[in-house]
This record gives structure tokens, C-alpha cells and sequence, in this order.
């Protein structure tokens, strides 16, 4: 399975600072993530396993290493072509939602098919059934501001899932929503990887929510400390 | 990707309807404020020295003394002689006419009205650009042999006689009747505030014999020649009464010779001086107005940061991201500046129309004003959004 990996990052080293206050957040991380896969991500604060989501979401360069993605060098790519990637591949829900405030469910989801230059009319359409398949049908018109975290948290898989990207990266979605709301966004995310084949790279520090997953990386001190499938043995 | 990113930028705008407002209230006060008070203070100078060239624009004043008020010393007035004189030796000198000036009271019928009688000859007429508006000025006859004749300003046919033609009607000054054969066109205030048009003019020696007299003469009016150097005539005009006053060698002149155009100059550079300290005043508001948008603008910076990054982690590119900022900025400056130059536009008519004086619309301030909003607005609008477009997506999403 190795062969036809959609991600395959080796030697991954990324280092804040310089001199004296350096710190090394990644040590060299080797993965490869198969498409169709559902990856969750664990470790003790400080293990690096944020900083290797945003590597791997585009959203930060690693200090060495290669990352590749669909057989392209990502660290050989410009800005823009990053945010090309960004914009055509990948789809992002965060721990803090990060919507855009004051503006509507609805003109959130369309957001990326703005970027995108989709007409007015398909965005429309597009955007009401993403809504829609996250649950929040006739929210449309709200604003962050009028919704619970769980609806916001909705509307932020919606953004990400409208464009069908190839991979939603998902950074602690969860970690400011309660038991029972977490498990609901969970159960969307999870039907998305299988209903729409959707490749899902998952930050969590919770068993619980790792337990959606089909595989399980555990990240120490910057680097893998153990890589294992849901349903093996530890 | 223009049309999207003019949508994502009215998008913004929308969402941020006080942050917007704000913004452009600062610029709408700031180009009014400027606008409306360089707009009034041109008025104000154009109709300083509107005024002024009523009076003549070639004219020259001579009056006995050297000061006007309080500790003026006495001097000799003029006598007709120096008028004669004057005509005859100046050849540069157009219109020479004597001035004798007093308050009487006009009667015709029932009404009176105070006014002043200025007593002078034809050339009054010319050196003060006066033209009538009915009747005649007077003849040969009159002048030399001071006959009760008069021509009577706008003011004073307006009080005795209404509407009514004055020309043929009489009028009775102090102890005798006086025919109006004239009257002249309205000339409106004077420089200096007065009703030039409240004014009866008569032929000097009819003034001298029946109202003063006396041979004085209180001041002459002298029009120079198109074209003749106005500096030179009042060199040989101060050369000729030196030597008619007997005034010697090492002692001051006795009189004075005033320019019209020294007194223009003096009163619109007074009002040119007042114009560009309301101008400034203006423009501090201008610049406290711009403060005003950069507060706005810094204090948003971080959600703007977060908002940059939100946009570029889903895809957005750098260039589109700036581009909505920038149209941002210019769309939300220039509605401030055009809404502040409308503003400005109709507060100056109006108080130009208060002021009574005229309404001139200055290009220049008009752009100067609307083009230093709209680099406001675009600096303090664009280039926070410059520096957080240029962050890793990451790190404009945590900005704190």
C-alpha cells in the first residue's frame, strides 16, 4: 500500500527559533497515508503532532525533509502554488472553528467556491447542500455569533467538505465541544470518509475520538513512537 | 477573480458596518471641513476684491495730511486751483475730480432719509466707475455756475422715491431744492462694509456756495490712463503738490497719495491669510479624521490577521487576498471623500448664500482633499492587511 500513497513525508524536521533557543518540534518524521484512510493523530502537548498537521495541511513549511503529495514535492512548490493546493485538495476544520465572524452559515460555506470562481448559482446550491448534509439545514442565515459550538463546528465541516477535497485535516475538532456533541461531529466526519471516500488526517488527544479512526500514529517528542490500525493488537 | 474579489470585498464591507462607518465618517468630515472653508474663504477674497475694482482699479486718493484720527495734524485743503493744476501738468490723469463730502438730509414729500453729499464734477463719475442708470451727469453751466442740480444713488431713490423715476423730481437739502437729473446704477458695498449706493452727488461749487461754504477741497480722486504707470503718477503728483504746498526740501509731505490697488492687495491678502489659516484648521481635522481611521484599522488588526489566515488556509492566494483589502480601502475612502465633497458642496452654497459672497467651486482643494482620504484610507486599510497576506497561513491564524 505504500506504492500508491496520496501523502508520503520522510525525514520531516522542523525547528522554531535559532541558536541557543532553538527547539525542535519534529526530529525527522517518516509517514505515508494511503487514500481513503482515516489517520488519527496523538500525543502529549508537545509532541509535534500540530506542527506536523500543518505541514501536512500546507499551512506551514517543514526546516528539512521531503514532503510529497500526489507524487508532487510540496517543499519544491511556490506560495501560491501551496495555496492552489490548499484550495483544490484539502479541506481544514480547527479546534477554534475559525469561521468568519458576522457573516452567515452560508456565506462561510461558500467561501472556498468563491476562491474557487464557481458561479453565483452552483456555489448557492452547493453550499445549501453541505449544509444540509451536516445537519444544519435552515441555519443558512446565522451567523457564528447565533449558533452553539456544535453548529458552529458543523458549519466549518460543511466549508470544508463543499469543495470535495481530497483530504480534510482536521486539528482537534472536538477539543471545545462536549462529550456528546463531539461524538456527533464525529460520526459526520467518519461518514464522509466513508460515504464520500474522503481521506481524514485527525489531531485529537482523546482515545475516544481516535477510536473513530482506522489508524492511530502516536507522536513523542517529535517523533512516530508507534503507528498501528484500529482492531490490531497494541 | 476581479468580480469574486469585488464581492468578497463588499462582502467585508457589509459584515463590518460600523468599522465601515466609522471610516468613512472620518474621511466625510475631514474633506467637508476643508472643502466648505477654502471654498468660503476664495468666496470671501473674490468678493473683497469684486468690490474693489468697483471702485476703479486705476484710482488714486490725495488727502491733506499724512494720518487719518486721533493726532492728525492739521493741513491745508485743497482748493480748485490744485485741481486746474493737476489736470494741466499730469497728462497721465484721466479723470480729476475734487471731493467735498458732508451728512444732510434729504426730503422729498413726506419722507427723509440721512445720507451724504459729495460735491465734484463729472469726473467723479469716471474715477469711480460710477455709470447712470437714468438721466444725465451734469453740464458745462451747471458746474461752473453751481446750480441746484443732483444725481442720486440707488439707496436714496429707494427710500424717497420707491420704485417711482426720480429723474425731473425735486429735492430739498438743508435750505434749498435740488433737481435730480441723474441716477446711478447700484454699485453695492463698499470694501469696507458701506452702502456706496446711499449717496447724492452735486456739482462742487454748488456743495461749496450752499452747504460748506468754503473753497475747501477734503480729498481728490484721480483715474489713471489705461495703461500709463501708476507709480509714475504718483511721483509727479507729489512732486507738483510739494511745490503748490510750499513744502520744503527737508519737511514731510502734507498729504498723502493712496493707490486702490495697495488697498486690494492689503484686503484680499488679509482674507488669502485667513482663508489658508481655515484651510489648516481644516486640514487638522482632515488629519484627526485620518488618525481616526488608522485607530480603527490597528484595532482590528488582529481579527483581520485571523480572518487573512482563514482565507489563505482554504485556499485563498495572496494576491487575492490583498486585492480585497485594497478594494476595500479605495471603494470605502473614495465613498467617504465623494459623500464629503457633496457634503462640502451644498454647506458652501448655503453659507456662501449666508455670507453673501460668492460661491466658487475650487478643483484643486476638491482632489487635493478627496486624494488625501483615499491615500489614508489605503494606507492605514491596506497595509496591515500587506503584512498579514505575508505570514504563514499558521501563524496569521494564531495571531494573538
Amino acid at each position: 500500500m505504500t506504492g500508491s500513497a496520496l501523502i508520503r513525508m520522510s525525514g520531516i524536521t522542523k525547528t522554531y527559533g535559532r541558536g541557543q533557543a532553538a527547539f525542535q518540534a519534529l526530529k525527522g518524521i517518516d509517514l505515508a497515508i494511503g487514500a481513503g484512510d482515516f489517520v488519527a493523530i496523538m500525543g502529549p502537548s508537545g509532541s509535534g503532532k500540530s506542527t506536523a498537521m500543518n505541514i501536512l495541511g500546507c499551512l506551514d513549511t517543514p526546516t528539512s525533509g521531503s514532503y510529497e503529495f500526489e507524487g508532487v514535492q510540496v517543499e519544491q512548490l511556490s506560495r501560491n502554488q501551496r495555496a492552489l493546493l490548499r484550495r483544490n485538495y484539502l479541506g481544514f476544520v480547527f479546534q477554534g472553528f475559525n469561521l468568519l465572524s458576522r457573516t452567515t452559515a452560508l456565506e462561510n460555506v461558500e467561501l472556498p467556491l468563491i476562491y474557487r470562481g464557481e458561479p453565483a448559482a452552483a456555489r448557492h446550491a452547493a453550499a445549501r447542500a453541505a449544509l444540509e448534509q451536516v445537519g444544519l439545514a435552515g441555519w443558512e442565515h446565522h451567523t457564528p455569533g447565533e449558533l452553539s459550538g456544535g453548529q458552529q463546528q458543523r458549519v466549518a465541516i460543511a466549508r470544508a467538505i463543499v469543495t470535495r477535497p481530497a483530504v480534510l485535516l482536521a486539528d482537534e475538532p472536538t477539543g471545545n465541544l462536549d462529550t456528546h456533541t463531539s461524538q456527533e461531529i464525529m460520526d459526520l466526519i467518519s461518514a464522509f470518509n466513508r460515504e464520500l471516500g474522503i481521506t481524514v488526517l485527525m489531531v485529537t488527544h482523546e482515545s475516544e475520538m481516535a477510536a473513530y479512526a482506522k489508524r492511530v500514529v502516536h507522536f513523542i517528542d517529535g517523533r512516530v513512537d508507534s503507528d498501528r490500525r484500529n482492531g490490531e493488537d497494541a | 477573480m476581479l468580480w469574486n474579489t469585488l464581492l468578497l470585498a463588499l462582502r467585508a464591507i457589509r459584515r463590518n458596518l460600523m468599522r465601515s462607518f466609522l471610516t468613512i465618517l472620518g474621511i466625510v468630515i475631514g474633506v467637508a471641513a476643508v472643502i466648505t472653508m477654502v471654498t468660503l474663504g476664495n468666496g470671501a477674497t473674490q468678493s473683497v476684491s469684486d468690490q474693489i475694482s468697483s471702485m476703479g482699479s486705476n484710482l488714486l486718493m490725495v488727502r491733506p495730511g499724512q494720518r487719518y484720527g486721533p493726532g492728525a495734524e492739521a493741513a491745508a485743503p485743497f482748493k480748485s486751483a490744485d485741481v486746474e493744476a493737476i489736470r494741466n501738468q499730469i497728462t497721465s490723469a484721466q479723470a480729476v475730480a475734487p471731493v467735498v463730502s458732508l451728512s444732510v438730509t434729504a426730503v422729498y414729500q413726506a419722507r427723509n432719509w440721512s445720507t451724504s453729499v459729495t460735491g465734484s464734477n463729472n469726473d467723479y463719475f469716471l474715477a469711480g466707475n460710477w455709470e447712470l442708470a437714468a438721466g444725465r451727469s451734469f453740464s458745462e453751466t451747471e458746474e461752473r455756475a453751481g446750480k441746484a442740480v443732483c444725481v442720486i444713488g440707488e439707496s436714496v431713490r429707494d427710500k424717497l422715491f420707491g420704485r417711482q423715476n426720480p429723474v425731473g423730481s425735486e429735492i430739498r437739502i438743508k435750505q434749498f431744492a435740488c433737481e435730480v437729473i441723474g441716477l446711478l446704477k447700484a454699485k453695492g458695498q463698499s470694501a469696507m462694509g458701506s452702502d456706496q449706493d446711499d449717496t447724492v452727488v452735486m456739482p462742487l461749487r454748488t456743495v461749496q456756495r450752499r452747504l460748506t461754504g468754503s473753497q475747501d477741497i477734503n480729498r481728490l480722486s484721480i483715474s489713471v490712463r489705461e495703461g500709463a504707470s501708476i507709480d509714475a503718477v504718483k511721483e509727479q503728483l507729489n512732486l507738483l503738490l510739494r511745490e503748490r504746498r510750499n513744502i520744503a526740501e527737508n519737511e514731510e509731505d502734507d498729504f498723502r497719495v493712496m493707490d486702490t490697488r495697495q488697498i486690494a492687495e492689503t484686503l484680499t491678502s488679509t482674507t488669502k491669510i485667513l482663508t489658508m489659516l481655515l484651510g489648516a484648521v481644516a486640514a487638522v481635522s482632515l488629519l484627526v479624521g485620518g488618525i481616526g481611521i488608522m485607530n480603527i484599522m490597528l484595532v482590528s488588526v488582529t481579527e483581520r490577521t485571523r480572518e487573512i489566515g482563514i482565507r489563505l488556509a482554504i485556499g485563498a492566494l495572496e494576491r487575492e487576498v490583498l486585492l480585497q483589502f485594497l478594494i476595500e480601502a479605495v471603494a470605502l475612502s473614495s465613498l467617504g471623500g465623494i459623500i464629503g465633497i457633496a457634503i462640502a458642496t451644498a454647506a458652501s452654497i448655503f453659507l456662501a448664500g449666508l455670507m453673501d459672497v460668492p460661491y466658487l467651486f475650487d478643483p484643486g482643494i476638491n482632489l487635493l482633499s478627496f486624494f488625501f482620504s483615499a491615500a489614508i484610507g489605503v494606507i492605514f486599510g491596506f497595509f496591515p492587511a500587506r503584512r498579514a497576506a505575508g505570514l504563514n497561513p499558521i501563524d496569521a491564524l494564531r495571531h494573538e
